[in-house]
Order: C-alpha cells, then structure tokens, then sequence
C-alpha cells in the first residue's frame, strides 16, 4: 500500500470525524440556545405545518432570496441543486451494488455538474464585479467560492477530459467506508479533488457554510406566529419571572 | 434644530441602487446617555475603564441568551441579497448602512474573539479587535438602524439586523455609553408612567378638553375616562395621542368609537403609554419592567380587556411579546385576544354593525396607507396572517370612499420604515431621519402626482411624528399624515344622548 493511499485515507477519517462531531457540535449549541422572545418574521404561519411549508420553501426554492435578487437566486440555485444531483450521483462510489435510483439519475448528474460549475461561476463573478458585494466580501468568502469551483472543475474533467480509473476509485471509496483499505490510483486529478474536498469537510464547522445546518435554526423562519396563544419563556427568562410580582399591582 | 448641514436626498425618477459613498455618515450619532438617563436603567453612568473586557463579555451572555444572535453571527453567507433594501443605505448610500454591512460591525468582533478561524485566521476571515474606534462605529452605524425588519424578508435564512442592532445596544449600554434618547425617555416612564413625561394632573386636563372639544364640535358627550374602576376595556396609548396633532385626532377617534359601541373604557395614569422603549435598546429586563405598568393597572382597575391604541413597536411588544413578559393574563374576558389592537377593535364593531361610518364625510381626501414597519413584519391582525395589513384598509375603505394604496414593492410586508424608528425619532438624528425617508417619500410623491392623493394614513405615533417633520424636506404638506382612527372619527355615525352607557365619572380616584 503506497504511502499516499494511507495519507489520504487518514485525511478522509480525520476529515470526517471534523465535519460529523464540529457540525453536531454547533447543532447542540443552536438548540440549547433559547429564543425568548416570538420573534417570527410577519406574516407568518400559525401552524406547526404551516411552519414545516415555510421552511420547505426556504430550503428548496429559496423563496425569500427570489423576493430579494433574481441574479443570486438563479445562480445560487443553479449551484446548490446542481451540487445535491453530483453529489447524489456520487453515491454510487459508495454503494453495492448501486441503488436503483441512482443508477436512473447518473445521466443528470452528469449536466448537473456544469450547472454546479456555471453557478458558481456565475457568483463568482458577481461578488468580484458588484461593488456592494465585493464591499461584504472577505478573503475566505472568495475562496471559498474558488475551492468549490476546483472541486466542480476537476471531476468534471476527469469525467470528460483525462478519464480516471473509476474502478480502482470506487474500490478505494468502498475500502473507506468498510475499514478494508484499498490503494488509491495516483491520479493527480483525483487527488486535487480528494484534497479539495477533504479541505471542505473541514472547514464546513467553521464557516458559513454553518448556514446548512442554521437555516431550519433561525427564530424569523421557524417560528410560529402564536404569541398570544402561548408564552414563550426562556429558562432564563423565567427566573425573572418568578421575582417580577413584587410590585404594585398584586 | 437643524444643527448639521445637509442636503435632502433627491426624489429619484426610477429609485436605483446607489453607488457606495464610503463614510458617508461617519459623522452621525446621537447624544450620549448622561449618568441620569443610565443609571436607572441599570446601567453604568459612562464608559468603563474595562470597557473591553465588559463588552465582551456581555456579548458572550447575549449570544447564550439569544438564538437568534448566535445563529444570525454564524449562518450569513454573504450573498447580497439584503444589500440594497434599507432605507438608509438607499438614502445615503453610506456602505456600513447595507444590513449586511451594520451586522458585519458586530460579526467582525464575535469572530474574532469568539470563533476559531477569527482566533488563528483573523485577516482571512475578516475578524477584527475590538478597539475604541470599533466601539464608537457601533455606537454610530447602531443608531440608524430602526429596526424595521425589512432586511429580514429578503434574507434566504431571515437573518435579522433588528435583532443584531439591538444586541449592539445594549452591549454598549452595558459599557456606558448609552444613547441619551432612549434612556431618558425610559426613565421618564419609571418616575411618571409616560414617555413624554405627563403627571396624571395634566393627563386629566387634557382628556377635560378633549370631552369639550368634541361635545363642541357634534353635540354628543364623549368621555374620555381616567383610572375609571371596573371598566370594561383598559385603553394603553402611546402618549402622544394626549397631546400631538395628528395623534390626538386618532384619540378622539377612539373615544368615538367607545362611545358609540357603548362599551365602557379607561385610561390609566400608570400605564399610559403604550411605547416600550426597552424593545429599542435591547433589554429584556427594561422591556419587561416598561411593560409590567401595564399590567399592574389591568389589575387595580378590574377590567376585562385591555386594548392598544395606535402604534408600530408597540404593537410588536404587546402583541408579540406581552404574554411572554407581564402574561399570563388569566384575569381577563378570554372571549377576546389579549391584547387587542384598537383597529381589530374597531373592525370587529364595524362588523357586528355596533358602529356606522359615512365614508362620504371624507369626500374630501384621497388616502393612502403607510403600513408601519413593526406591525407589518413583526405582529399581527385578527386571525389571519396579513390581517395586520387587510384590517387597517378595510377600515379606511369604510370612513372613505377614495383609497388608492402605493406602489407594491413599498407597502405590506415590504413596507419601507418611515425613517424615524427603533429610537431614532431624536432631533440629534434630523439628517439620517430625513435621508431614510426618501424611499417612502418617493412611493408617495407618485401616488400624489398620479392618483391625486391628498393624505397617508398611519397606525404608529412614531411615523405620524417622523412624517409630520419629514414631509416639508420633500415638499409635501405636514398635515398630509392623518390617523386612522382621525378618518374613522370623521365618518362615524354619533347617535342619541350621551350618558346612557357612561360607566361613571372620569376623576375617580384609583
Ligand atoms: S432593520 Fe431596517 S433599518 Fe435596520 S438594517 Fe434592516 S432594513 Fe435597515
Ligand atoms: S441576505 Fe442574509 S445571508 Fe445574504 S448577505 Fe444579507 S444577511 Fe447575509
């Protein structure tokens, strides 16, 4: 076994353990953290459904990102669902044999990874080109957008361009995942992508990308419109509450 | 007292985004808190000498208190779509005023001190120190933001700034340097019971007038009661309705309203004011103090309901947040929502056919409605959501028969803030209130010119006291902002003597 198949196969476990235990990490602290007040923005479902809908549009149509900028939304969505069918389709790395789906969605994924790479792209270029944007950009929001590019970039051409050897690899992905390591085929290509995308898991707990993850967390988004149906205090809250009676007036 | 020099932003033909003006209001802030106006609020007199440390650790509880902090500092991606829907960044064009922008003054901090990548990588991450001058931006760039929640409804995770602005306020109240304003008004609130600082002896007088004005005016005895016991329904007004034009037409409205209804009512001494000023600079502790005069007069004078008269963050308070600070409020009528805003009071009246409008005694004016920013997008009407903006018009539409409503990008939920609130309605703040008026400013200089509109109703003492003083900027009449309830007190049908349903007299002592 080549040193390289040992190095990469440690950096996907430690990146792994990184991604699952920092992101379940900011989860615990998003859902001890309380909301003391009904602060849901209006008009806003009163229901537990009706909340479930809001979200789902939220998430899946990027509903208040349409109301607010075509050219983001687009782009943004673009990249996001071109990324969720690539990503779907690189299941079948990882299964044995491969789901029935998807084998059925491989040929999508395959257009889905330049719409990936057109949306980013796409954003790219906005957050370099509109001032106001450029103005709220730090460094890691440009290469951020910059290492999801490289990764869309190099497995689009290993698919189309220097072909790899898609047997070995998936040999080695199921090594991985069975803790029976398989050597790695020393393809330059796969291994930027490997690298990249191991460099991704890592800093996905601490970034922004947290906004996977803090979108179903956000007190204007999931909350429901019923505050004077219900109270809603705080833990801590409700320690003041145990002393405000004092006054007059009781 | 036009203190600074500034130009009135130009009404703009086809309203585009502006290109940045980098500093362009560095220089506005509002007068400091003295010791006087801080110290009763809990807070130190003026800045710390461990400010620093002080701070940060406020920021620290904050963000364990606070959901939304802790998620709304993680979760922006920078994706712009907020950038360009804040009045002020489009009045000024000043870059730290884009949502976005106001909330990364915070964020670079909590980064900083707060998250790993800001610790080892600040420069990659954009993290910056806290130093004086971070401070001193926060203080500047904290106090032209009103609060108003429309950043929030663009934003694909609803990241708030309201919520950011009013974290940032208190952390610097918390250091010592409040903002006079505010403060002061607060504690006018704790010694007096109102904002603007009216003993009951004045609050008597004033309602005195008001009966005769109106007894003048149609023949017909309408009360207006103070600390009556065993009312029916507590009435809580911002406190400008006792005193301002046009709040105080509203007031009359209201008391027309009562009367005709024959439902008995009261103002309280204690409670009277609706305005919670403890909302603006982010304390839970002073909001919920604010509040709870509100339900110590429920008690001791025994009523049944309690109502809210006409005002924008107000309304958020009490409907959003009542229940929560000063509930539950077991003691009253269940058969009605608690509170209840005066306008789903009056609808329902409307409904139940207990009060008649002849809208042609408004023949004379051509309205719109400005939806004001916090009961748009941070409360609500009735029982449906959005009745917060059916309710109001359905009930200009029947106290007058020309209603034309502005330009849809600016009303409803995406309704602009009339510039001057979140405790910005402060004479020190003139230039950025006249600057974030511009875009209501604009959707209403088309319905003028296009449909003839002669007047803007509003629902908020703020904005009526926000417009009245912005409108001349823009060469529109001051006298264009009317209440609601000043249209509805118009057009209602007073009938038959007065005494029948009074419930006593109105000098009772409580
Ligand atoms: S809450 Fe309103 S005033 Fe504050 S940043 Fe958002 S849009 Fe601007
Ligand atoms: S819209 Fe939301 S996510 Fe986008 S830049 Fe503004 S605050 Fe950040």
């Amino acid at each position: 076994m080549s040193v390289l198949t040992i190095l990469i196969s440690l950096l996907f476990y430690a990146s792994g353990l990184i991604l699952i235990i920092g992101v379940a990490n900011r989860i615990r602290i998003y859902w001890r953290t309380p909301s003391p007040l009904v602060i849901p923005t209006t008009p806003a479902p009163l229901t537990r459904t009706g909340v479930a809908a809001r979200l789902f549009g939220e998430v899946v149509f990027f509903q208040s990102l349409f109301r607010g900028n075509k050219w983001t939304w687009i782009l943004g969505w673009l990249f996001h669902f071109g990324m969720l069918l690539v990503l779907l389709r690189h299941l079948r790395y990882f299964t044995d044999p491969i789901w029935w789906w998807v084998d059925l969605i491989q040929w999508v994924g395959v257009y889905a990874g330049f719409a990936m790479v057109a949306g980013l792209a796409g954003l790219l270029v906005r957050r370099l080109v509109v001032e106001r944007i450029r103005y709220i950009s730090a460094p890691s929001d440009h290469l951020m957008l910059l290492l999801l590019l490289g990764i869309g970039l190099s497995g689009l051409m290993m698919k189309h361009l220097v072909h790899t050897d898609i047997v070995s690899v998936k040999q080695f992905t199921m090594g991985l995942i069975t803790f029976d390591w398989q050597p790695l085929p020393a393809d330059p290509l796969l291994i930027i992508h490997l690298l990249m995308v191991a460099t991704l898991m890592i800093i996905f707990p601490f970034s922004k990308l947290l906004h996977a993850p803090g979108v179903f967390f956000s007190p204007t988004r999931n909350m429901r419109d019923t505050p004077r149906e219900q109270r809603n205090l705080a833990d801590w809250a409700a320690k003041l509450d145990e002393t405000r009676h004092s006054g007059a007036g009781e | 007292m036009a203190a600074t020099q500034f130009q009135t932003p130009r009404i703009r033909e086809y309203p585009t985004i502006p290109v940045l003006v980098r500093g362009a209001m560095a220089h506005s802030q509002p007068f400091v808190a003295k010791p006087d106006h801080q110290e009763p609020l809990g807070f130190p007199g003026e800045l710390v000498d461990n400010w620093k440390e002080v701070a940060l650790k406020r920021m620290g509880e904050l963000l364990g208190k606070y959901r939304s902090l802790q998620v709304f500092l993680d979760i922006c991606v920078k994706c712009g779509s907020c950038t360009d829907k804040c009045h002020y960044f489009q009045g000024t064009a000043d870059p730290k005023n884009m949502p976005v922008a106001r909330q990364d003054l915070l964020r670079k901090v909590y980064r900083r001190y707060f998250t790993l990548a800001g610790k080892y990588f600040p420069k990659l991450v954009g993290a910056v120190d806290l130093t004086e001058e971070v401070l001193w931006d926060w203080y500047k760039y904290y106090h032209q933001c009103s609060q108003c929640r429309r950043c929030s409804v663009y934003c694909p995770y609803g990241i708030d700034t309201a919520e950011i602005t009013m974290a940032g306020r208190e952390i610097l109240a918390s250091v010592g340097i409040g903002q006079k304003y505010s403060n002061e008004i607060i504690g006018k609130v704790y010694k007096i019971g109102n904002n603007l600082g009216l003993p009951r002896p004045a609050l008597l007088d004033t309602l005195e007038g008001l009966e005769e004005e109106v007894e003048e005016e149609t023949g017909v005895k309408v009360r207006f009661p103070l600390d009556v016991k065993g009312a029916e329904v507590l009435l809580v007004t911002p406190s400008a309705d006792f005193f301002a034009e046009p709040h105080v037409d509203g007031l009359i409205g209201y008391g027309k309203v009562f009367h005709q209804a024959g439902i008995s009512w009261t103002l309280s001494s204690h409670a009277s004011e609706a305005g919670n000023f403890g909302l603006f600079i982010g304390n839970y502790e002073n909001m919920q103090k604010v509040a709870m005069r509100v339900r110590e007069a429920a008690l001791d004078l025994g009523v049944k309901r309690i109502v809210v008269g006409e005002c924008g963050h107000a309304w958020r308070v009490a409907y959003s947040f009542w229940n929560t600070l000063i509930g539950p409020f077991d003691f009253l009528d269940p058969a009605y929502p608690v509170p209840q805003h005066i306008c789903e009071f009056t609808h329902d009246l409307l409904l139940k056919g207990m009060i008649k409008l002849d809208p042609s005694e408004n023949d004379d004016k051509v309205v719109t409605f400005h939806d004001s920013c916090n009961v748009a997008r941070a409360s609500r009407m009735g029982d449906m959501p959005g009745g917060q903006f059916v309710i109001p018009r359905e009930l200009i539409k029947a106290s007058c028969n020309h209603f034309v409503d502005m330009a849809p990008e600016t009303i409803n939920d995406q309704t602009f803030c009339c510039g001057g609130g979140g405790g910005v309605l402060t004479d020190d703040l003139i230039e950025i209130r006249v600057k974030g008026a511009l875009p209501r400013m604009e959707a209403l200089k088309q319905v003028v010119e296009q449909d003839g509109v002669t007047h803007m109703a509003a629902i908020c003492a703020i904005c009526k006291s926000q417009f009245t003083k912005v409108l001349p900027y823009f060469d529109l009449g001051m006298d264009m902002i009317v209440s609601v309830h000043q249209l509805i007190s118009e057009a209602i049908v007073l009938e038959g003597s007065e005494q029948e349903e009074a419930p006593s007299t109105s000098d009772t002592q409580s």
